[in-house]
């Protein structure tokens, strides 16, 4: 089994050939939308960190932006700074260069100003969307492909529907010799002993780590993880606890064992099922998986959750098929069907699994062809 | 797994004690799964739980045949499952403030 991708110098394979820019620090948003709504070919992000940060707050936000730039889904990054923020772009710029990945760097302060910028980066992002056009797909083994999986919205179709037949393609993946990434750690109290079960002791150890983490969270705020999350419309659709949720979350990364935990938006280094230290929201953990490697996402929803990536193609599962009639335009399967009766969980997660080869080879699931391009970086400590 | 001869309902596990409503429920609707044979004693939405045996206050609530949390009052089979009668026994920070006060 082959996916057609974009062969990267550093080994690597993307699905996608974007050009991305991106600010080293919120200061440089202005100079990016101006690039970007001038060279609308180009992917622009933008976000409200990168100065005032410290420790294990500041790693992790730069390895973010790094992880993020270099994904293989990016031919090439210009990478726009301020002059005087902490994550500065040099540095951050050298990071995703070592990384491998094609890059560029200019500074506002530098340049004398936001005009010289914005010229001076549309100059360099248009000399490289053209170099991106010689990059040609062909095929590649599964060993290439890190395969994310999230679900958003959720309500209690998500572990009787969608999240087990993503569970069978999950499994698929792992098959063929791929990398699944099962992430959002809070959604994982309550049934991280049957993940336990089926990991070496030492990963087991790490996992009860990041759920003792949460937990210790939410005792040093005194309060009840149930007023935040299970979420206002996860208890309208019928999710009690915590437990109750993650118990059917779990299914979403299969059956096969577990074999590392990764940080947050840190690349696995083993094939196979692989668990990333994320919290729960949406947006934060899309951006942590991207940033660790993963070209595809598949994303369940009960509610109807319309994200998507920036660089990455982000298959959306609806758990029913209400959802799914009523929010057509932002889905692409319907598991619903296996409480209708017309399709089985097998069926549903080979739907799934076809998707995943044809969105690595190019075709555009929903939140692609609506450009979704949602982008947020978890923190973990106070700006100072 | 086990569904309901109607299709309405959908028990995960033998050893729950409860089952999901796959359709809206009405009140008086007969629920059979497995051996049990309860009414609906009031409307269930539908995606929530139903109960299908005598929950005592306290006892654990099964679903996927593990533990999702804990009655807070007793629940006859055929109640409506959901938070005013369970209370999530993990990420309860809440209790621990509680204790650290006592």
């Amino acid at each position: 089994m082959t996916f057609e991708g974009y062969h990267r110098p550093n080994g690597t394979v993307g699905v996608r050939n974007h050009v991305l820019v991106i600010p080293s620090v919120m200061c440089a948003n202005h100079v990016v939308d101006r690039i970007g709504r001038k060279l609308t070919d180009a992917i622009v992000v933008q976000h409200p960190t990168g100065c005032s940060q410290v420790g294990a707050d500041f790693e992790q936000t730069k390895r973010t932006m790094a992880g993020f730039a270099a994904n293989p889904n990016v031919a090439a990054v210009l990478v726009v700074g301020l002059g005087c923020e902490t994550n500065e772009s040099k540095a951050l710029a050298h990071e995703i260069a070592a990384r491998g990945q094609r890059v560029e760097v200019i500074g506002i302060q530098e340049s004398d100003g936001t005009t010289n910028t914005i010229a001076r980066g549309i100059e360099l992002t248009s000399q490289m969307l053209r170099e991106a056009e010689r990059w040609e797909r062909r095929a590649a083994g599964f060993e290439h492909l890190i395969l994310g999986t999230e679900c958003g919205g959720s309500d209690t179709f998500s572990g009787i529907t969608a999240n087990p037949a993503l569970g069978r393609a999950a499994d698929r993946v792992v098959a063929e010799g791929g990398t699944v990434i099962l992430a959002e750690i809070p959604e994982l109290v309550g049934a991280e002993h049957l993940l336990a079960e089926r990991s070496d002791d030492a990963v087991a150890r790490q996992l009860y780590e990041l759920i003792a983490r949460v937990e210790r969270r939410a005792a040093d705020m005194g309060v009840d993880m149930r007023y935040g999350n299970p979420t206002q419309g996860n208890i309208a659709g019928g999710l009690t606890t915590i437990e109750e949720k993650s118990l059917g979350c779990i299914y979403k990364g299969g059956s096969t064992r577990l074999r590392e935990v990764v940080e947050y938006a840190e690349r696995p280094t083993l094939r196979g099922l692989v668990v990333m230290d994320t919290p729960g929201q949406d947006i934060e953990q899309l951006t942590g998986m991207v940033a660790g490697g993963a070209q595809v996402v598949v994303f369940t929803t009960g509610r109807g959750t319309p994200t998507g990536s920036p660089i990455a193609p982000v298959i959306k599962v609806a758990t029913n098929s209400g959802i799914f009639e009523r929010m057509r335009e932002n889905l692409d399967v319907n598991a619903g069907t296996v409480v209708d009766g017309s399709k089985t969980l097998d069926e549903v997660g080979d739907e799934i699994f076809r998707w995943v080869v044809e969105a690595a080879g190019g075709r555009k699931p929903a939140a692609e062809e609506l450009e979704f391009r949602d982008f947020a970086i978890n923190r973990i400590g106070p700006s100072f | 797994m086990a569904l309901s001869k109607d299709g309405a309902v959908l028990r995960l596990s033998p050893r729950d004690n409860i089952a999901v409503a796959l359709k809206p429920l009405d009140v008086a609707a007969p629920i059979e799964v497995d051996d049990v044979s309860v009414s609906a004693s009031q409307a269930i939405p539908i995606g929530h739980k139903v109960a299908l045996l005598e929950i005592r206050q306290g006892d654990l609530v099964l679903k996927y045949g593990q533990t999702m949390g804990r009655a807070t009052v007793a629940i006859a089979p055929g109640e409506h499952v959901h938070v005013h009668n369970v209370e999530g026994l993990r990420g309860r920070g809440d209790l621990a403030a509680g204790k650290a006060t006592a």
